[in-house]
This record gives structure tokens, C-alpha cells and sequence, in this order.
């Protein structure tokens, strides 16, 4: 079962000349794990914005568990992303005056399938996996402007696993973190993501990190657009 | 939506400086349309209420305006006065139900004296028909006996039978009538009108206090001791004014030709609805500066409010950006941000409303004081409501801008805010 499915995909921001993505085919399989390669200046952000439904492709479809999001009004689009769809950003990714605890059950008050995954009592599902992800119990109720990096980027890991999405997209979720932590937070979301058997798509520059993952795959490669403007 | 609102509101309180100061600057340039409106009505209010029932005011040829003036609120001075004689011509006219003779010229530490007839107390009518009601004591009898309005005896700390002197003249600090001290036999309930502000002694007391008296100085080398006064004659042969009440107000319009065309001198008569509709459109062109001077503040601070939630949201694209990859929609961006402003705006409105609620009430004695001013404490008038509703109204349209722009902000950035 495909999890995803670009075909013959093409992307021109308003008022530009040149297509910035010209896809013809990119599917993930469900459960897969995918490093998606992608340098800066690549289309990447565009890419996600495709994926998450903000952003609509001129040409083509983009198919997320085999809903065309290109056939979906505005609306359905941001209920379809809220349900079904785990974000994780580089660093600074959670509301910054929220309390951790907050900052993980937003998910749950933006999509009330969520929240009915999350279990009975979501708060108590979202201390489970703080506790789990181990970030002490005093930081809970920190607002998260005072958590350190690494906390931060844990509780967000927790915001993006809660209510168990199909779908998790990760957009340089280490750059902020040194060699050592960067390993283990990769470990950590490779494990939670195969633990709420969700499909991962890990997008960074840093082709290091592609060893820990199922499958790789370079954007540059898969972007006609790109080859063109370097040709 | 409920969860987007709580959103918002911890958003806001996040930045509760920026935001509490513009509420502050908000409330204030309320608090100052408001209080330029409620002077204003409550100012017509009091002069209204100063006089009823008088069907003509009468003095010596002036302004309306300026007669209104000086005989009723007994603000400024009058230019000339009215002969006795033209007065009881007046009074005993077929079509004269009742006149009172007003004399004024003199006073008592900033209040006036006012010389007049007996029959004032039971005649002079304000407000709502209302009749002088007692405090204490009676009406003047007799020479040198004095009747305090409200404000006189409790401002001065006077109780029935204190001895009072008067000035000659309007200032304070003028010549006294040192040597013809008057006694309290009367004070006034408070009725919210000049009368309050007023010392009230008969036309005789008057006479009788300028009996040595010329052009305004002490005759030199003469001095009438009081208690010798009553050999003299104590008839007034001026007055400065005269109210009158008819037997049939249809006669108003005859009766005020034939006292405008009297023979014996130039007069003047005035309705007093007439005179202070003139008033009122004397000061129309004040009135309207002053609300479209405070209406501009409202708006500078109001474009405050837009350029605070523009210049935040900068800041914030992240966390709008965080949002929209949770679910939230460009419309809920919008609200979130429009609703922002609103509220901020009415929080602003209502605490102006306090601030003026307060503020009035501390200010009000002095207003009354100095201005004769009476600064009701109240609920807002629909006229104020009004207002209100404009100045949310306004904020909503000002809110509106940041609400756009964070509406196409979150559009363009999707997802990964550019910086």
C-alpha cells in the first residue's frame, strides 16, 4: 500500500518563469522510512507545502493514503494535513509561551480524530510519551521558550507522534543538535515512528544521515525542474 | 474555535506589554471623546435646568445671549440696568401673571448676591418645575437679612444667624460693605443650578448697602451707620433684570414687542428657550472641534493598535506557521489576529468608560465649582453607547489590516516561514 504518490507534478510560484518542481513520479510505501535529500534552493519547502496542502501544484497529482489532495477544497486540505499528518521543523517548532504538556496536545485540539487516537484521556497519552521520550516532570509545565534545545526538540518529536498520524514529516529536525545528540534523537523518531507504524519522510542537506533509514532518496535527482535550471 | 480563541487570548498574553500599553493608549483617547461628550450634554443639561417656568427674561438692551447670561447663570456683568419705574410698568401689565426684579452687581467671596423680591422663594421655579425648598430657616424680612444657596453655606461652613459681609463688585477682594454686616436667616436645599452658588438679600438690603455709595467707591467723608438706614428711603430706583411669567403664554410674542418697543428706555426680552438655543449654537462650533479633535486621538490610537499587531507579527510568523501545520486554516489565522484587535479595542473602550466613570466623579466639584457644571455620575446616555459602538466598530475595521496581512502571510509561507 503506497502511503504517498507524486505523479507528473509540476510547481511555478506566482509571477516566476521557472517551474521550481517538475516531478513526474515519487511514491513511499506505508510504514516506510525515507531520507529525503534535499540541499537548500531545491524546492524542499515547496515540496513540504505540496505535502501538507498549503500550496497547490499547477500540474498533477499529489496523493497522500490515497486521497488527492489536488481534488480537496482549502479546508479539507488543512483538516486532511491536522488529521493526518505529524510536522516536525528545525528548532523554535513549538509555541513558545504554551506549556510542553500544551504544546503536545495541540494536535488534539486542532483535529478530533486525533485526539480520539491519543486514547480516553489525551493529556494523560501525552505525559505518557513526555515521560517516554525522557523529559523530566518538572519541565512539563515550563512554557517551552525555557526548555533547552534538546527538550524542545523532544517535546515537539511527542507533539508530531500524538494521536498516532500516518503520516510524519520531518524538516531538519537535527540541525540544531550536536553529532552525538543528533544520533540519538534519530534513533528516538525511527523507533516512534515505527511504533505508531507511521510512514516517515525525514528531510535534510545533511547526506550523512542517510544510513539510518530505509531508503534515501535525492530531490535534486527526482526534480526535472532542478536539472534544468543547472543545466 | 473555542480552542483557537484560548489560543489567541494566551498568545496575547504573551505579549501583554505591547499590547497593554496600547489598551492603555486606546482607553485613554476614550476616556477623553467620552468626557468631551458628557460635559457637553451635561453642560446644556445644567443650563436648562437653571431656569422653568419664566416666560421672558427682561433687561437693559444687550444680547440675548449675554442678558441669559449674567441674569440666570449670573456669568459676567451687565452693561446697563432698568429704571424701577419701567419694571412696575412692566409687572403691573394686564398680561403679567407675576414678575420677579433681579439686582446684581455685588458678592460674596466669588459667589453673587442677588437682590430680589420675597416672592422669589415661592415663584422662582427650575428643572422640572421644582419650587426653592428650605434647609433651614426662612425668606429674608427685613434689611440686611441674607438667604444662602446651598453651595454658599456649605462651601463657606455658614449656619442660620452667622454674620456675613458683602464686596462691592464681582471680584474677590473688592471693597466691602464692611460696616453693614448681613445675618443668615435662610439656606436653600440644592437644586444643581446657580441658585446654589448664591447669596439672595431684598432690593431694600441693597439700596441700603449703597446708601453712601457712588459710581462704585464710598461717598468720602460719609458713613450711614446701619442702624440709621431705615430713615432713608430704601425704594430701588434701578434693577439689572426681571423674570416674568405670564397669565397665558400665547401672550408671550405681544408681550415681548411691547417691551422691546417700551418708550420710557430701551429694553430687551427674551424667551429663554430662544437664548439658549442661541447659546448653543455659539459654542455648536466649539463642541464639534473638541469631538473631532478627540475622535482623531481615538483614530491615531486605534491606527496604534494596527501598527502594534503589524510590527508583532514578524515576530509571531512562526508561530503562525506552527498553527497552519496543526490544521489551522487562513481563516482561522485571520480571526485569530482580527478577533485579537477587537478585543483589545473593547477591553480599551470599557476601561476608558471606567477611567471617565471615575474620573468624573472626582473631577465633578470642581466642574460645578467653576463652571457651574452639573457632571452627573451615570450609566452612559445612548449617545455615549454610541460612540462606543463607533470606536469598536472602528477598531474592528483598523483590526482588519493586520488580520489581511496575516492572512497572506501565512498563505505565501505555508509552512516554513521565510525570514
Amino acid at each position: 500500500m503506497t502511503a504517498l504518490r507524486i505523479s507528473d507534478l509540476v510547481f511555478r510560484w506566482p509571477r516566476q518563469a521557472e517551474n521550481c518542481l517538475d516531478i513526474p513520479l515519487l511514491e513511499l510505501g506505508a510504514g516506510e522510512r525515507v531520507f529525503l535529500h534535499g540541499p537548500s534552493g531545491s524546492g524542499k519547502s515547496t515540496l513540504l507545502g505540496l505535502l501538507g496542502g498549503v500550496a497547490l501544484p499547477q500540474q498533477g497529482t499529489v496523493e497522500l493514503l490515497g486521497t488527492d489532495l489536488t481534488q480537496l477544497g482549502g479546508r479539507a486540505r488543512d483538516r486532511f494535513r491536522a488529521d493526518h499528518i505529524g510536522f516536525l521543523f528545525q528548532q523554535f517548532n513549538l509555541l513558545p509561551w504554551l506549556s510542553a504538556l500544551d504544546n503536545v496536545l495541540l494536535p488534539c485540539t486542532f483535529s478530533s480524530r486525533r485526539r480520539d487516537r491519543a486514547g480516553a484521556v489525551p493529556r494523560a497519552e501525552a505525559e505518557r510519551m513526555l515521560r517516554h521520550l525522557d523529559l523530566d516532570t518538572a519541565s512539563w509545565s515550563k512554557p517551552a521558550a525555557e526548555l533547552s534545545v534538546g527538550q524542545q526538540q523532544r517535546v515537539a518529536a511527542a507533539r508530531a507522534l500524538i494521536g498516532r498520524p500516518e503520516i510524519l514529516i520531518a524538516d531538519e529536525p537535527t540541525s540544531a543538535l550536536d553529532a552525538e545528540r543528533q544520533q540519538i534523537f534519530i534513533d528516538l523518531l525511527l523507533q516512534e515512528s515505527a511504533a505508531v507504524g507511521a510512514t516517515l519522510v525525514f528531510v535534510s542537506h545533511d547526506r550523512r544521515l542517510a544510513g539510518h533509514f530505509d531508503r534515501s532518496v535525492a530531490l535534486d535527482e527526482i526534480n526535472r525542474a532542478a536539472r534544468s535550471v543547472e543545466a | 474555535m473555542k480552542a483557537v480563541l484560548r489560543l489567541a487570548a494566551l498568545s496575547a498574553w504573551s505579549r501583554r506589554l505591547t499590547l497593554g500599553l496600547t489598551l492603555v493608549a486606546i482607553a485613554l483617547a476614550v476616556t477623553l471623546l467620552l468626557a468631551v461628550e458628557r460635559i457637553r450634554t451635561d453642560a446644556r443639561q445644567s443650563f436648562t435646568q437653571s431656569v422653568s417656568g419664566v416666560d421672558l427674561v427682561v433687561g437693559a438692551r444687550t444680547g440675548g445671549v449675554q442678558l441669559m447670561l449674567y441674569a440666570v447663570f449670573h456669568a459676567g456683568a451687565a452693561s446697563n440696568n432698568i429704571g424701577w419705574e419701567s419694571y412696575r410698568a412692566l409687572a403691573s401689565h394686564p398680561a403679567v401673571d407675576w414678575a420677579l426684579p433681579l439686582s446684581l452687581g455685588d458678592s460674596h467671596r466669588g459667589f453673587a448676591v442677588l437682590g430680589t423680591s420675597a416672592d422669589y422663594f415661592s415663584r422662582f421655579r427650575f428643572g422640572d418645575r421644582e419650587a426653592l425648598r428650605w434647609r433651614e430657616g426662612k425668606a429674608f424680612a427685613g434689611v440686611f437679612e441674607a438667604v444662602l444657596g446651598s453651595e454658599v453655606a456649605q462651601g463657606l461652613g455658614y449656619r442660620l444667624d452667622d454674620k456675613v459681609t458683602l464686596s462691592h463688585g464681582l471680584v474677590e477682594h473688592g471693597p466691602e460693605h464692611g460696616d453693614k454686616p448681613f445675618r443668615v436667616v435662610g439656606i436653600l436645599a440644592a437644586t444643581g443650578t446657580p441658585v446654589d452658588r448664591t447669596v439672595l438679600v431684598s432690593l431694600e438690603s441693597i439700596s441700603a448697602l449703597h446708601l453712601d455709595w457712588i459710581g462704585g467707591a464710598p461717598l468720602p467723608g460719609v458713613a450711614i451707620p446701619a442702624e440709621f438706614v431705615a430713615k432713608f428711603d430704601l425704594r430701588p430706583k434701578e434693577i439689572t433684570a426681571a423674570l416674568v411669567g405670564l397669565k397665558q403664554r400665547s401672550d408671550v410674542f405681544r408681550m415681548q414687542r411691547f417691551i422691546n418697543q417700551y418708550r420710557g428706555e430701551p429694553l430687551l426680552a427674551v424667551l429663554p428657550g430662544v437664548a439658549l438655543d442661541e447659546l448653543w449654537q455659539a459654542v455648536a462650533m466649539v463642541e464639534r472641534t473638541l469631538l473631532a479633535i478627540s475622535a482623531l486621538v481615538v483614530l491615531i490610537g486605534l491606527a496604534g493598535l494596527a501598527a502594534t499587531l503589524l510590527a508583532g507579527l514578524n515576530e509571531r510568523r512562526r508561530e503562525l506557521a506552527i498553527l497552519r501545520a496543526l490544521g489551522a486554516g487562513p481563516g482561522r489565522i485571520f480571526l485569530m489576529l482580527t478577533v485579537e484587535g477587537v478585543l483589545v479595542t473593547t477591553a480599551g473602550a470599557l476601561l476608558g468608560l471606567g477611567l471617565l466613570t471615575v474620573g468624573s466623579g472626582l473631577a465633578a466639584p470642581w466642574l460645578l465649582e467653576r463652571f457651574g457644571v452639573v457632571l452627573a455620575t451615570r450609566l452612559p446616555g445612548s449617545q455615549e453607547l454610541a460612540l462606543l459602538g463607533g470606536v469598536i466598530a472602528t477598531g474592528l475595521l483598523a483590526s482588519l489590516v493586520p488580520g489581511w496581512r496575516a492572512w497572506r502571510m501565512s498563505l505565501a509561507d505555508g509552512l516554513t516561514p521565510r525570514n
